[in-house]
């Protein structure tokens, strides 16, 4: 008898508990797949992965990748997605070193033309996606086809910036204090950043606080969770989903100056295939390609735990630059199933609050059972 | 009146061939729980949704209390604003964002969100209703009951004297049911005025002050709970007086059923995914029975879970004597088994195709996807069946879409006769259709029973569900309350039936 | 006469015929010999048809193909398959793999068509999994293979990009002796009519719109609208391997990164210009297919007018934008709106709704 209703106890017990969302569940995940996958790699293959710099080179080379994931996870949160961000960043390179070299602009300048660039995708491919209702990976796709001819016609051979101050900029580290390897003479090597990585941390954090915090980020949400429901709730659906495109197309702005400053280059082939790194990231941290659950620190994660598989692929002898797009498609397509899974299961879940009428009655019986 | 916080007068609205709405009034007192009730295409949504602004009004007043001025509403935001709020059946919450956010959400006018400040405020506001969830809980976690306390909550927050609760009972059961009438109750003693509409007598007469009756879209009258019997309610809502119905002859049956015969259908314990509970159900040939009960009593969903058209989740069914399996609409089909959907745009018509096509369309199926009928055939049967039933239409080839909701509901009947059904279900024909097609579609229900056709046939229309049938099942509450037939079959013990009342001097 | 006419104006093939028509007056004014035709001889001594029409023609094969199992993807399932650049390079690698094992005879390439379309059907499967089963947006679930695919075509052939040499292949590529009209164009005719047979003796057309325009309602009249939306993929597979296979019989070589690079837009446009609604339903093949030859003699007309290759892209995405705009059902609101407003007409609400499409 006691025991029962010990059992009967903890039953209830559990129930009080606050259960673990599905975007909590999803960034655990990844959480525990990164670290878990670096903790591996470090033991198996050691080397490289004891090494902090190689650690800090996946900030180096995919800070821009960073940036417009971001922008695609604020687009995907409202329910929508963007093709056109490898192309917006491929066109900003190639424009911007033309302006830095051809027409001697300066480094002010080419930022401001890197934004404007964005701006001006972003503005138009908002417009036509949430004013005149037109599905947006149509819109994003062409937008992805203009920008990249728009870079050849911009230049059709891949250029290199000789700006003085652009060059100064680019070759820029920041020295992080204590944290190095030894090289093979003993000395030790500190590890070093790039300044696009400085930007790429402060975008994370500051768009993290607006999804959070201020009234647009979590009108985002309400959107992408439910345009119907948002707009009965007073929200204005369109305006959000504009801005939403508007952000993004800023950001991958941002994100093609941040590859500028890396590589130095423009090239139509630059960022080729990011769209779909992005959205990859997205998904692994935990965005719901539904719309309206993700956020920006679980991006981080999905696009570090992709990255840390490059890593893993090469050095598991695999270095033929085609293993990682197909990890990435693998990656992609089993958290694309995974989600479908997740999104079941929730979606169950509402069933067996339909049918709760009889279960109840089941339940009673149980408890009936258990009393007597 | 001093305490009218609301009041509509002589208002109008009509869609392109309908009159919705014809002068209909209605009054609503502070602190009163009041029932809008009527039948399908009575006007209760239309009205609901020109008081919300979701549709603009053709003409009449609108008034609010302390405001001697007309108001026009032109959007639900607009509705909100002048304290008039709307709870759907279907949740409109973001089930994605916490309770407290969706309390807040879309509200005032902030630039960040303060979580602690918001955080505090609905947990005072939960706890003051006495609705039992967290303001950190995501709102999806709670259940669909607590998600409509949400929403309440939300609107009383926002300062609404008008709270319009539209079918908010009909996916709660018992038990969530009771934890909302107590919050209707106190929000009642708050002096909040309260449009309740819903298909469940039980629940009118356990909560609601007053009733309106609304029928085809004119105001049938305005009552006080006590001074209107269960009995007259729904014959008020069916447009028979009980003097009429009492004094009416039933027609004859159309043919007694020998009782050892072999039915042509017959289920056992059927109950699927839609949410029917278990029932037994049997047809023999050429005759007519129909589902009757209330909307949302059930009768779609059984006839849906006999053509396999949600997922079943128990029973066995017999098609003449023999052991079948039906899990999807084709099984059915192959059995002999048609079935004209309740909601004809959304389950029926393949809108843009052409009249031709969407009569072909179930034959086709059957006959397989390797032997289409050549244009000339189809063509053929296309022509037979607009002359048969009179279909208006400029050639075979228009698409469907463009043809008159009685024409494109025939449109759907002559894809199932062409079909050859043994047994056909037939769920609201006559819905939203004009008077003429009615009669011609009960005619040629009765003629297809003479040809031993089985029919199933589901009206809201009592009068035309025992002009029609020789037997009636009746449902309430998604059960199989009764089965009337012969002598039975009168309107008084219907409706006694239907209203769960001993029958008194039927 | 007049009735005729307006007739053909509500037709579907009205946009595509008249777009074709535009460039075609372009071209003309431009230069008057831009289609004439000449007989040459080309370097097999073969004396073969040459000349624009037949430049365009022939270079718009592959995509006529294609765009034929996109419309029949876009009617189905609402949605466009963006990976069909990637299904038909995996296909051409192969179609590539399997002859240079073997000796090059005719069955050896029989057979190494028929490997490439079962790859390009299991691929074309996988898609219409996520899309039928999983219920993913379909540009969402091909974007898998879309990005992936390259590198999987890369992969079989270890990671190079072969060559294979053959008058064989050449035949397929360019010209079969001793008739002047190029190979591909042929396959074309001998495919489109084909499909139009599949059309014809079976249900396919009347099930893939029916699930297109009313899914639920062709359940319920006994459709398998899974199987379906997985038949559209896989009819797509095999346009796939078809268009990848003659790319390579081309070049008689296959290059991972630019076979076929960008052709999944293409496909779209032409299933656009051929009057198809992108959100799925009726479709016209014939309508798609003259969107292909569209967007062939547009790109050829931009190669006239000395417009770089890789820039061209730019000019179709201006195309593409422009078209389903005016196609939005709220641009087409407004224009309405606007010509009542400027014509001071009543609004007589059904007959416009009806011109709507061309009120512009």
């Amino acid at each position: 008898m006691s025991n029962t209703r010990g059992l009967f106890a903890g039953t209830q017990e559990k129930k009080r508990r606050e259960p673990i969302s599905n975007t909590n569940l999803l960034l655990t995940i990844t959480v525990c797949i990164f670290i878990g996958m670096y903790a591996l790699a470090m033991l198996i293959w050691g080397g490289g992965f004891l090494n902090p710099q190689q650690f800090f080179d996946i900030f180096n080379n995919n800070a821009f990748l960073i940036v417009i994931s971001c922008g695609m996870t604020i687009v995907m949160i409202a329910g929508g997605i963007d093709i056109s961000v490898g192309g917006i960043t491929a066109l900003v390179t190639m424009a911007c070193v033309v302006y830095l070299d051809d027409h001697s602009g300066s480094v002010i300048g080419s930022v401001g033309f890197a934004l404007g660039i964005g701006i001006a995708f972003g503005l138009i491919q908002g417009v036509l996606i949430s004013y005149l209702e037109i599905q947006p990976f149509i819109i994003t796709l062409a937008g992805m086809f203009f920008a990249k001819g728009m870079t050849t016609i911009v230049s059709a051979v891949p250029r290199t910036a000789i700006h003085e101050a652009f060059v100064a900029l680019k070759q820029f580290r920041i020295v992080i204090p204590g944290i190095g390897s030894y090289g093979k003479a003993g000395n030790f090597i500190p590890a070093r950043i790039e300044s696009g990585v400085i930007v790429a941390i402060m975008i994370v954090l500051a768009i993290f606080a607006i999804l959070k915090w201020t009234r647009f980020g979590r009108n985002l949400y309400a959107v992408g969770g439910n345009g119907q429901s948002a707009l009965l709730l007073g929200i204005n659906v369109k305006r959000t989903r504009f801005y939403s495109y508007l952000l993004c197309g800023l950001l991958s702005g941002i994100g093609g100056y941040v590859y500028l400053s890396h590589t130095g280059a423009g090239n139509a082939s630059n960022a080729t295939a990011a769209e779909m790194q992005a959205i990859a990231s997205a998904i692994i941290g935990g965005t719901l390609l539904t719309g309206g659950v993700g956020n920006v620190i679980g991006t981080l994660f999905g696009l570090l735990s992709l990255k840390t598989i490059s890593n893993i692929v090469i050095a598991s002898g695999l270095r033929e630059p085609y293993w990682q797009s197909i990890t990435t498609g693998l990656m992609l397509c089993l958290f694309i199933l995974l989600q479908s899974l997740i999104l079941a299961i929730r979606e169950k879940g509402s069933l067996q609050q339909l049918l709760s009428e009889w279960m109840k009655i089941k339940s009673k019986k149980n408890t009936e059972d258990l009393s007597t | 009146m001093q305490n009218v916080v609301l009041s509509m007068r002589a208002l109008c609205k009509a869609f392109p061939g309908v009159r919705a709405l014809q002068n209909v009034d209605f009054t609503l007192c502070k602190g009163e729980i009041h029932a809008l009730m009527g039948e399908n295409g009575a006007g209760k949504s239309t009205l609901i949704k020109v008081l919300t602004g979701v549709y603009p009004k053709d003409s009449g007043q609108i008034h609010i209390a302390g405001n001697s001025k007309e108001i026009t509403v032109k959007s639900p935001q607009e509705a909100q604003n002048l304290g008039i709020s709307t709870v759907y059946q279907e949740i409109t919450l973001c089930p994605n964002l916490t309770v407290a956010e969706n309390m807040f959400i879309g509200r005032g006018n902030y630039r960040f969100v303060n979580w602690r400040s918001m955080e505090k405020k609905t947990t005072e506001i939960l706890a003051k209703l006495n609705i039992p969830a967290r303001a950190t809980q995501q709102l999806a976690t709670c259940s669909l009951a607590v998600q409509q306390m949400v929403a309440i909550a939300r609107s009383v927050d926002m300062d609404c004297k008008v709270l319009i609760l539209d079918e908010p009972t009909s996916s709660l059961d018992e038990h969530e049911v009771k934890k909302l009438f107590a919050l209707m109750r106190e929000l009642k003693s708050r002096g909040v005025g309260i449009i309740f509409i819903t298909h469940f007598l039980e629940q009118v007469y356990e909560i609601c002050d007053r009733i309106t009756v609304l029928r085809n879209g004119e105001l049938v009258g305005e009552y006080a709970i006590r001074d209107l019997p269960r009995i007259q309610l729904i014959s008020k809502m069916m447009g028979k007086d009980l003097e009429d119905i009492s004094a009416l002859q039933s027609q004859k049956p159309l043919q007694e059923v020998k009782e050892d015969a072999i039915p042509v259908f017959e289920a056992c314990g059927l109950c699927s995914a839609a949410g029917v509970n278990a029932f037994d159900f049997k047809i023999y040939g050429g005759e007519v029975n129909g589902f009757t009960g209330l909307l949302g009593s059930g009768r779609s969903e059984s006839v849906r879970a006999i053509f396999g058209a949600d997922k079943i989740t128990g029973g066995r069914v017999k098609v003449n004597g023999k052991n079948v399996k039906i899990s999807k609409p084709k099984d059915a089909m192959r059995h002999g088994v048609g079935y004209l959907p309740e909601d004809r745009k959304q389950d029926g018509v393949v809108e843009d195709l052409s009249v031709r096509a969407n009569m072909i369309l179930a034959l086709q199926v059957m006959k397989g996807f390797f032997q289409p009928f050549s244009k000339m055939e189809a063509e053929a049967f296309a022509e037979e069946y607009i002359k048969l039933l009179g279909i208006k239409t400029t050639s075979t080839d228009t698409p469907v879409k463009s043809l008159s909701g009685g024409n494109q509901q025939k449109v759907i009947l002559a894809r199932w006769l062409l079909t050859n059904p043994k047994y056909l279900i037939l769920d609201e024909p006559t819905r939203g259709i004009d008077v003429g097609t009615k009669v011609e579609i009960q005619k040629l229900v009765r003629k297809l029973a003479e040809e031993g056709v089985s029919v199933t046939f589901i009206s809201s229309e009592i009068e035309e569900m025992l002009r029609t049938c020789s037997r009636l099942i009746v449902m309430r509450d998604r059960k199989i309350v009764g089965e009337l037939g012969g002598e039975d079959m009168t309107q008084a013990k219907v409706m006694h039936t239907i209203a769960g009342e001993a029958v008194q001097n039927g | 006469m007049a009735n005729a006419f307006k007739k053909f104006a509500k037709s579907q093939l009205a946009i595509p015929l008249f777009a074709l028509l535009l460039l075609i007056v372009f071209n003309l004014i431009r230069d008057v010999g831009f289609f004439s035709l000449t007989i040459t001889t080309n370097n097999n001594g073969n004396a073969v048809f040459s000349g624009n029409i037949i430049s365009i023609l022939n270079g718009a094969s592959e995509l006529a193909i294609l765009a034929i199992g996109m419309t029949l993807v876009t009617a189905s399932s609402k949605g466009q398959d963006i990976s069909v650049g990637a299904s038909a390079a995996i296909a051409g690698s192969v179609f590539v793999r399997v002859l240079r094992e073997n000796q090059i005879t005719m069955p050896i390439i029989l057979a190494a068509f028929l490997a490439s379309c079962v790859v390009a059907i299991i691929f074309g499967a996988f898609n219409g999994t996520l899309v039928a089963v999983f219920k993913i947006q379909p540009m969402i679930a091909s974007l898998i293979l879309f990005s992936a695919g390259r590198s999987i075509a890369y992969w079989i052939n270890g990671g190079a990009t072969p060559t294979v040499e053959s008058p064989l292949l050449s035949y397929i590529g360019s010209f079969i002796p001793g008739i002047p009209i190029p190979t591909p164009i042929i396959i074309v005719i001998l495919f489109g009519a084909l499909v139009s047979l599949l059309l014809r003796f079976t249900n396919l057309g009347l099930y893939t719109q029916a699930v297109g325009i009313n899914e639920k309602s062709a359940r319920l009249n006994g459709i398998n609208a899974v199987f379906i939306k997985l038949l559209s993929f896989t009819v797509l597979g095999v346009c796939a391997a078809i268009s990848g296979s003659i790319a390579v019989s081309r070049i008689g070589l296959i290059n991972h990164e630019t076979i076929l690079l960008d052709i999944e837009m293409d496909a779209i446009l032409a299933v656009a210009i051929g009057g198809n609604a992108l959100n799925g339903g009726k479709f016209s093949l014939t309508g798609s297919v003259i969107g292909a030859f569209v967007i062939q003699a547009l790109t050829i007309t931009l190669y006239a007018m000395k417009i770089p290759s890789t820039s061209i892209k730019a000019y179709k995405a201006l195309v593409i934008i422009a078209i389903v705009v005016i196609g939005s059902p709220i641009v087409r609101k407004y224009a309405l709106w606007l010509r009542d407003k400027l014509f001071k007409k009543p609004a007589k609400a059904k007959q416009t709704d009806e011109n709507g499409e061309f009120a512009l």
